[in-house]
């Protein structure tokens, strides 16, 4: 399966990273840019690396992270 | 059940008689003196009407439960005496902050603590209205007849329905545990809750300040808090003006309708120099005692709040400036003075009786004697 | 599919939440909603309960069914009350370790040993969160918390085990970690007829996160590690209790027939 987009809902996201360290093939990374709590949120590194497991959106404790499948 | 006619019961019997007429259909309770004898009777009697009967780890769980089941739509009750009624003052300031009807029966025992387990008193009169923390009123009711348990605690339901507040029935071990004779009457007056039937309704308020009960399963969403919360239920503790409307409201859904919920019985007030005023137990000697003096030429008349909370305050004020003298027999030493102090300031009396006992006739009678002279 | 977007269109009531940044209330608000929207539930037909403490804010507000938030260490007592008034409902209680055995232990051994069928998720961060990190009955000996800053002279219960030999009819204790072993868990108490009770060790990056001198992702990797299936005590994770016997709201109504004719 492949990912179309990772939706990642900037206004939800306390930028706990827990998506990223449950990625299992690291797609995700930390953004450089931060939200409006001055938070770092997450960033698509490699979207055609994603396998759509949606751990991320199972663990993230905000439901501020989607992914789409293709 | 209970059908009607003549009944030679005790005081607890013939409430749990009323609340199963009242359409009580939960009741959770503690065992405790001298309350046992109603959660007994409600035990026995609600599987017989369908209804759930619980006996709970302690009074803070009964009165937990039964907010818990009255959320579910059920018309819910407990009963219980001073220390359990100790116990249970957080979630009566809950139920009333949740708006949720429940009726509590406290059969008053000679406190503090543990005090006369068997015994009656009038202690918990300023409790039964300020028990629980923060700004609130609830409605206090005073049987003083096996007759009036019965009756009160059919009322106590009617007005916890109309007002959706926790409504108190303040009994003593005297009129708890007296036999006396009990009619219960072809017809009574029942009054159910207004159920909404959109989380919408449950925000409009009616002239009473009330507004329609959500019922759980019913698809509301709804979403009921202790905390300050909106009309709608969403918690917002952070808004003073949210908090100042919710408060005022809790307190004026009582002091904007307290004319009718008032009420209280009285006899020779007319002409009166000397007022009896007395609630419960106390106050049926009380009543022997204005009646003997009357016979003797003493001007006496005779006043009983059968609504303890909201008081008859504008009754007894128009009293107040023809009367000399105001007697106040109860078996507490503060019980309703602050109250009676209140409103006749310099011309009370405090006849208070400690020691689980109810004053005499004769005893009231030498006090209405002795402001005479 | 379960996507965020279902979630949140159909179960939660508002976001973002109030709680802190990677703490796992949120993880177990999901799976709980997860669990309700696997077993094909009607909403209406779910009643979430709650006391004080963070892991409280849950359901209230979050979780879109009705909820009730009650006073502290008393949700129990109240759902208690609320299922045996309507047993057609499905009660679920979110209570965190101080509300549920520390000021209100009473009720959890009471409504294990009554059987009631209701649900208890118990969310266990080893201390009082809300009210600033202090000493729970959860937290281990010796441990440093703002209200035992020379170590907790006290020991820790495990909470499972007491609920177990109390009588439940369903036991499991899971991490934040164990996140579908965690749903279908909650999947099998709801639907369990009696009494079941879940205990989920969360991690609390605020106070706990300070006691144990890691953060969100450290503690996530300690309940990936330590907690396990053949491990002992506090760090034995699984299903602990699976049984089938009567349930107090069924026996109720069962007495009532019985009484009425």
């Amino acid at each position: 399966m492949k990912a179309k987009e990772i939706i990642i809902d900037r206004n939800l996201c306390k930028g706990c990273s827990i998506c990223i360290h449950v990625c299992p093939k690291k797609t995700l990374g930390i953004s450089e840019d931060i939200n409006e709590y001055g938070l770092f949120y997450p960033k698509v590194e490699d979207l055609a690396s994603c396998i759509v497991c949606r751990l991320c959106e199972l663990y993230c404790p905000d439901f501020a992270i989607e992914v789409v499948q293709e | 059940m209970i059908s009607p006619g003549e009944y030679f019961v005790e005081g607890d019997l013939a409430a749990a008689y009323g609340a199963i007429k009242a359409g009580c259909l939960f009741f959770a309770g503690y065992p405790i003196t001298p309350a046992s004898e109603i959660t007994q009777a409600m035990a026995e009697l609600l599987p017989r009407v369908g209804g759930k009967f619980l006996q709970m780890e302690d009074e803070i769980a009964s009165i937990s439960a039964i907010i818990g089941a009255s959320w579910a739509g059920l018309k819910s009750m407990t009963a219980t005496s001073g220390p359990g009624f100790s116990l249970m003052q957080e979630n009566i300031g809950y139920a009333a902050m949740t708006e949720t009807p429940i009726v509590i029966i406290d059969v008053q025992r000679a406190g503090p603590a543990i005090g006369q387990a068997s015994r009656p008193a009038q202690g918990d009169i300023m409790q039964s209205r300020f028990g629980s923390h923060g700004d609130y009123e609830t409605i206090v009711l005073s049987p003083n007849s096996v007759q009036e348990m019965f009756d009160l605690t059919i009322k106590a339901f009617n007005l916890a329905e109309t007002y959706r507040v926790p409504v108190i029935v303040l009994s003593d071990a005297e009129v708890g545990h007296m036999m006396e004779r009990l009619i219960v009457p072809e017809n009574v007056e029942i009054v159910n809750r207004r159920i909404a039937k959109s989380l919408q309704e449950t925000t409009i308020y009616d002239e009473s300040l009330v507004s329609p009960m959500g019922r759980f399963g019913d698809g509301l969403e709804l979403m009921i808090t202790g905390s300050t919360h909106r009309p709608d239920g969403t918690r917002d503790t952070g808004t003073p003006e949210v908090q100042e409307s919710l408060v005022k409201r809790l307190v004026n859904k009582i002091e904007k309708n307290r004319e009718r919920i008032e009420n209280w019985e009285e006899m020779y007030t007319d002409d009166a120099d000397i007022l009896v005023i007395s609630h419960g137990a106390s106050s049926r000697p009380s009543k022997g005692a204005v009646i003997r003096a009357r016979k003797e030429g003493i001007k006496a008349g005779f006043l009983r709040p059968k609504v303890l909370w909201p008081s008859p305050e504008k009754r007894m004020k128009e009293l107040e400036s023809n009367v000399k003298k105001v007697i106040l027999p109860e078996m507490s030493l503060r019980g309703y003075k602050m109250e009676v102090e209140r409103i006749f300031r310099g011309k009370l009396l405090h006849m208070p009786k400690v020691g689980g006992v109810v004053p005499t006739v004769e005893e009231i009678l030498k006090k209405i004697r002795e402001a005479s002279l | 599919m379960i996507t965020s977007r279902y979630i949140k269109e159909n179960y939660v009531r508002r976001l973002p939440s109030a709680f802190c940044p990677g703490c796992g209330d949120g993880q177990i608000l999901n799976a709980i909603i997860r669990a309700i929207d696997h077993l094909k539930i009607d909403r209406k037909d779910v009643a979430a309960v709650s006391g004080i403490g963070c892991s409280a804010w849950i359901p209230s507000p979050y979780l879109r069914v009705d909820s009730l938030h009650t006073t502290h260490g008393r949700p129990i007592a109240f759902a208690t009350g609320l299922k045996v008034a309507n047993p057609r409902l499905k009660v679920i209680v979110v209570s965190g370790d101080g509300d549920a055995t520390g000021i209100g232990g009473n009720h959890l051994l009471h409504a294990a040993r009554s059987n009631v069928g209701i649900t208890v998720i118990m969310v266990n961060n080893g201390l009082y969160a809300m009210t600033g990190g202090q000493v729970a009955p959860t937290t281990p000996h010796e441990a440093k918390t703002t209200t035992t800053p020379y170590g907790n002279p006290a020991f820790s219960l495990d909470v499972s085990r007491v609920v177990a030999a109390a009588g439940a009819s369903y036991v499991a204790r899971w991490t934040t970690w164990h996140m579908n072993q965690l749903i279908r868990s909650i999947e099998k108490a709801i639907m369990k007829k009696g009494f079941s009770f879940i205990e989920v060790l969360s991690q609390c990056p605020t106070y706990e996160g300070r006691m144990l001198n890691m953060d969100h992702i450290q503690m996530l990797e300690w309940f990936k590690n330590k907690f396990r299936e053949d491990a002992d005590g506090i760090y034995k994770i699984g299903e602990f209790v699976d049984i089938e016997k009567p349930e107090l709201t069924e026996e109720l109504e069962k007495m009532i027939e019985r009484v009425k004719k």
